[in-house]
């Protein structure tokens, strides 16, 4: 009895989850008659125009590119100093670090509407407003403490021995950690790397109120502003959300071995 | 916390810090390594202090407690490591690489990772790592503690062999008395940070510098037993035991006269008798047989005494026997310090 209860969960919990995204994915090779019929139909006709509107006409193109740049070197950013950071928290003796480490978590629950205002101030002094630059560094902010969170416990977890090891093996301290910890954490820089990417990838309301001009504008403030003042592009929309949701299935099947040995590190000892 | 601490190792000697679990000894070595920073004192290495430099640049060579392999490289990267790092010719590398395999029986594993290893084939790869280098010294600590017995027998004769072989100077920590006699040719005793006895491995089982060392080293232990010598004689005292000094303290007993004395006998010392100027008399609790040996624990009124008794001999439990023994084999403790 129980073992058939089991999957039918799973099975009804997966669709639910899925229902949002097949749905827009089948809108977006539907016909245009077809999204506004009714009853709705659920087959779609397999039509390419909206993907050519998007691209053609909302310069969908631009919005992915703009995406790719500021998630990827947001992602490089946070883990190249997440990692630094987190090293010399797990491995150095402060006697601040646990204080470090909880305010660093404590900062990163402040809510995003809270820093709006002070981030937008800063950003327009120095003249970063609608630049790839300032929405990076408004990102690598909020990512950081997410990346050290996850790094340290990586670190933690590698014996100190191995380190001590490539010391006494003529290793400086930064050949140590490019050599040797860095490699041994790999599991864990790709899902902080991932879980960055992620974030930076979805991220509305900073890129709303930093990217004001379209040139620079990421997927999610472009796809939201494909509406006219008198049109509702549904089947562009949709044709654009896939685009933008396709790397990241892609990215996350990819990885998802180390992802997932990468949440669960440090849940049980060995 | 390490007080008092100096010895000295001679160039290709093998020596063994020998302790209980706590007595410093691993932090000695993690000073020497430049892993740990002292307080206070100097290390000099071959004339040149060292005390002042980070362990990259002490030239020496660390087999770790856990191996402490790296796990993303093969055997043969594990070892070449340290080589690529002082940008050795790759020619050089392989030949090293190549000789320490086959001399620690490796060749075969080269192209392994750490975790496709035995604990015996880990141990093999730590120490080559450490060959390689051809360091100035090598720095063991309690490399054998995580095999099992019989390999742990097997490694301590092929580490012996080895540092024959090599002539290197070697630090080797060990709590396995067993380990330090069969490895050691210095031995230092270590308790509760500081230097009990440094010796080769016959003086401290045959001379003992204080009850430390009488206890710790020899397995089954020593028999310590407190007395009181005479005023009179030099006999010591204590119940049913009587022991006649006269000979071991000869005219020197009068300092101690009247004074409290521990008196050591190893098991293997004590000799049935039935004469009756017997050392002790008791009855036998216990008997142990293994076979080569036989052990009698005896109990003589609050004391407890261990002696090796031979195999052809019958003793039963509950008898009462006498034993004695040469004066020359007993050890005198006065204030646990050795006085005889």
């Amino acid at each position: 009895m129980k073992s058939y209860f089991f999957p039918l969960w799973i099975v009804v919990i997966g669709a639910l989850s899925l229902l949002p995204f097949l749905w827009f994915v089948l809108t977006s090779v539907k016909s245009a008659a077809q999204i506004t019929a009714i009853p709705p139909q659920i087959m779609p006709a397999f039509h390419a125009d909206f993907y050519r509107s998007a691209v053609s006409e909302h310069g969908l193109f631009r919005y992915l590119a703009n995406s790719v740049i500021v998630a990827g070197s947001t992602t490089l950013i946070s883990i190249a100093i997440g990692a630094l950071a987190a090293y010399a928290l797990t491995r150095f003796r402060f006697s601040w670090t646990r204080f470090y480490l909880m305010l660093l978590l404590a900062i990163s629950m402040f809510p995003q509407i809270s820093i709006a205002g002070p981030v937008w101030r800063i950003l327009s002094h120095m003249g970063w407003l609608n630049t790839y630059q300032g929405i990076t560094a408004a990102y690598v902010s909020l990512s950081l403490p997410l990346a050290v969170w996850i790094l340290s416990t990586f670190f933690k977890e590698l014996p100190y021995e191995i380190e001590e090891a490539a010391l006494i093996d003529g290793c400086s301290r930064l050949q140590a950690l490019s050599k040797v910890v860095l490699p041994l954490a790999a599991p864990g820089l790709f899902t902080a790397a991932i879980l960055v990417f992620i974030h930076a990838w979805n991220e509305f309301f900073f890129a709303l109120i930093i990217l004001t001009n379209s040139n620079f504008q990421t997927l999610p403030v472009g796809i939201a502003l494909f509406p006219g003042e008198y049109t509702m592009p549904w089947g562009e929309i949709a044709a654009a959300s896939t685009m933008a949701t396709l790397p990241l299935v892609v990215l996350t099947l990819l990885f998802q071995r180390r992802i997932i040995r990468g949440l669960s590190a440090g849940a049980v000892k060995g | 916390m390490l007080e008092e601490i100096s010895f000295e190792v001679a160039d290709g000697e093998f020596c063994v810090l020998l302790g209980p679990s706590g007595c410093g000894k691993t932090t000695l070595l993690r000073l020497v390594a430049g892993l740990e920073e002292a307080s206070g004192g100097t290390i000099s290495l071959n004339g040149q202090r060292i005390d002042d430099l980070p362990p990259q640049k002490r030239d020496v060579a660390f087999v770790f407690q856990n191996y402490a392999l790296y796990p993303h490289m093969s055997v043969s990267e594990n070892m070449a490591f340290s080589l690529r790092l002082r940008r050795l010719a790759e020619r050089e590398i392989q030949q090293r690489v190549g000789e320490a395999a086959r001399l620690l029986k490796i060749e075969g594993q080269l192209e392994r990772k750490p975790q496709e290893l035995s604990g015996g084939q880990r141990q093999r790869v730590a120490v080559g790592r450490a060959i390689v280098r051809q360091p100035k010294i090598f720095l063991f600590d309690e490399p054998l503690s995580n095999l099992d017995a019989s390999l742990r027998g097997t490694m301590r004769v092929e580490l012996a062999r080895l540092h024959r072989k090599l002539r290197a100077t070697i630090l080797y920590i060990t709590h396995d008395q067993a380990e330090a006699m069969t490895l050691g040719e210095k031995i230092v005793v270590l308790h509760e940070g500081r230097i009990q006895q440094i010796g080769s491995s016959s003086a401290i089982y045959r001379q003992p510098a204080n009850t430390f060392v009488a206890r710790f080293v020899g397995s089954p232990q020593m028999n310590l037993v407190e007395g009181r010598l005479d005023e009179k004689r030099a006999v010591l005292k204590n119940g049913r035991l009587e022991i006649d000094l006269s000979e071991a303290l000869s005219e020197g007993w009068k300092g101690y006269a009247g004074k409290a004395l521990t008196v050591g006998i190893r098991p293997e010392d004590l000799l049935l008798t039935s004469r009756d100027d017997a050392w002790v008399e008791g009855e036998v609790e216990i008997i142990e047989d293994l076979g080569s040996d036989r052990f009698v624990h005896l109990r003589c009124d609050e004391m407890e005494l261990l002696a090796r008794i031979p195999a052809h001999v019958a003793v039963n439990r509950g008898e009462i026997i006498r034993l004695t023994g040469k004066p020359s084999q007993l050890h005198l403790f006065y204030q646990g310090k050795r006085v005889h």
